[in-house]
């Protein structure tokens, strides 16, 4: 009569494998609840305050589920002038930053890379300083008595003061000013990735310096530029801040249009409609984004190979 | 000068050939430091209209600023939040990325995506998303609320931070450890805390600074006595040019750089005196 049975499971070597297994799933699924918190925080403070904003964005002033908002956002032209205006500044923002920023990123990449490093700091420095103090900085310098206007008529450049501040021109030198280090951060790196060789080679075999940079290093940098200049644009859509203080009131983008329903006209559905169409366009942005850098760093990496 | 006929790079390209390149990045980084740093000074000057340079030094802004009980309230306000977003938010973000790195089951990815959304989702929308929360709860005017709001805000970051530094951590150490007999909680606080403990610093740091300047959602929630630092600022920015901004900002400016000191003094020196035992 057989007294003991020995566990013959093909599978385990160890009698208490099964067991075993099961513990370590366990455990990873514990460790996975030290999660629990944050995830806690961030749905209860924002995924459920906006799905409820996405549901009032659907409810109209009599409470029932309609598109009137988004209605409204279609018919009403001052609509359409603040997604344009939202658009345009974004869009000249990152062109502007783009034109200035890459030489930038360009000079610190041929550099050594002690002096690059020591230059990087002034390009952290204000990326670390309050926005509240930059965007009052541009309005102290930019004023119609500031330190700009003073100096153009004490050199003679203009004789009256010029208005340089509370109109679109100052909300584009202020937003320049904070988007530029997140445009030229990618780009620096990723041209620092650049094979000197390559450009070695393109001079041995007789191309001149900017035939080598245009056909060379321009094409193995346009990954950066493309990610750096994808995330100012994306950026620049949501901006409030800067627009509300040196535009001056005359510079209305989707946000400060955000703000507005909610402190002057409490119209959350209208509100909330805005910011559904702002999230879904930051998020499209985003996710093309991501799709295209992916392709454009494989393509890259094959270059460079 | 020989310096401008000496090679500038392999191709032999000359520095005097690059010389207009080296202009516009000058002025380029001057645009870039000027403006933030030239507030200072600026602050020190006794005209309404902050002159560059002051004709007359005088610290009457400084006066204004500290002689204001509202300007006082509001200070204390903010770094009361800002220190307590650093308290909440740095071991709640510290436990989330120790356990989506351990765990590597297939869900981490997903409740990493979760914790980003914070720094995705514009803030306007954030702003407006808790102010309509906390109506209901009635939060609104609250430090908790503040705290609360900004901890959020501050979980992606201390995330990132603590992901990548646990990211280059040789995690067999902690194997190590509990193969000895070490519990995982103690094999964590004896020998991987120590070991990340400049990311953690940093993370805290940039948990204060989050909250210290957040505007928006400050600008729907925070009010009353609670109403923070730069929810004042904004307030005044939008009626007019008050020069006891300048001094202010001169404030925040060297709050921000004490802060943001704090890893390299006590995460290095502390890593350094590891080193030595």
């Amino acid at each position: 009569m057989p007294v003991t049975a020995i566990p013959t499971e093909p599978t385990s070597q160890i009698p208490n494998a099964v067991e075993l297994k099961w513990d370590h799933r366990l455990e990873r699924w514990l460790l996975l609840g030290l999660a629990a918190p944050a995830v806690l925080l961030v749905v209860v403070m924002m995924i459920i305050p906006v799905g409820w904003l996405f549901w009032l964005s659907f409810v109209a002033d009599d409470g029932t589920v309609s598109l009137v908002h988004y209605r409204r956002m279609l018919e009403q032209p001052s609509y359409g002038r603040t997604f344009a205006a939202t658009f345009q500044i974004s869009l000249a923002t990152t062109a502007i930053c783009l034109l200035i920023g890459y030489p930038l990123a360009y000079t610190l990449s041929q550099l050594p890379r002690r002096v690059a490093n020591l230059c990087m700091i002034a390009v952290m420095l204000p990326f670390w300083t309050s926005l509240l103090v930059r965007t009052y900085a541009w309005l102290v310098l930019l004023q119609r008595r500031g330190l700009i206007n003073t100096w153009g008529m004490e050199l003679g450049l203009w004789s009256e003061p010029v208005t340089l501040v509370h109109n679109v021109g100052g909300t584009l030198i202020g937003m320049t000013h904070i988007m530029l280090p997140f445009l030229v951060l990618p780009l620096y790196s990723s041209m620092r990735a650049i094979d000197r060789d390559l450009l070695k080679a393109a001079a041995n075999l007789g191309a001149s310096p900017t035939r080598s940079f245009l056909s060379i290093f321009l094409p193995l940098s346009l990954p950066g530029l493309l990610a750096g200049s994808l995330i100012v644009f994306i950026l620049c859509l949501g901006f409030y801040v800067t627009p509300a203080v040196l535009g001056g009131g005359k510079v209305t983008m989707v946000s400060n249009r955000i703000a507005n329903d909610i402190e002057l006209f409490f119209n959350w559905g209208a509100a909330s409609a805005l910011g559904v169409v702002l999230l879904v366009l930051t998020l499209t942005l985003l996710y093309a984004a991501s799709r295209l850098l992916r392709l454009d760093t494989i393509i890259g990496g094959g270059h460079t190979r | 000068m020989s310096w401008l006929d000496s090679a500038a790079s392999d191709t032999q390209i000359r520095h005097r050939s690059r010389l207009w390149l080296y202009v516009v990045t000058g002025l380029v980084l001057a645009f870039l430091l000027i403006p933030t740093l030239i507030v200072i000074p600026m602050s020190f000057s006794a005209s309404q209209y902050l002159e560059f340079p002051p004709r007359t030094w005088s610290l009457r802004w400084y006066q204004a600023y500290f002689a204001s009980a509202d300007w006082m309230q509001a200070t204390i306000t903010s770094f009361k939040a800002g220190a307590l977003t650093a308290l909440v938010a740095t071991p709640i973000g510290t436990a989330a990325a120790y356990g989506l790195h351990a765990s590597r089951l297939r869900a981490a990815g997903l409740i990493h995506v979760i914790l980003l959304t914070p720094i995705i989702v514009p803030v306007i929308l954030v702003g407006i998303a808790v102010f309509y929360a906390y109506v209901q709860l009635k939060l609104v005017n609250s430090l908790i609320g503040i705290v609360l709001a900004h901890s959020m805000l501050a979980i992606p970051i201390v995330l990132l931070i603590v992901a990548s530094a646990l990211k280059s951590f040789d995690m067999n150490q902690e194997l190590v450890a509990r193969s000895l007999g070490a519990s995982r909680p103690r094999a964590f606080f004896l020998v991987t805390m120590p070991q990340i403990r400049f990311s953690l610093i940093t993370g805290a740091a940039l948990s204060f600074l989050t909250s210290f300047d957040e505007v928006i959602v400050a600008m729907f929630v925070s009010g009353g006595s609670n109403s923070t630092l730069t929810r004042n600022m904004f307030n005044a920015l939008r009626d007019q040019i008050d020069p006891t901004i300048a001094a202010i900002s001169t404030l925040m400016i060297v709050v921000t750089s004490l802060i943001l000191g704090l890893p390299q003094v006590f995460g290095k020196s502390a890593a350094g005196s590891e080193q030595s035992h």
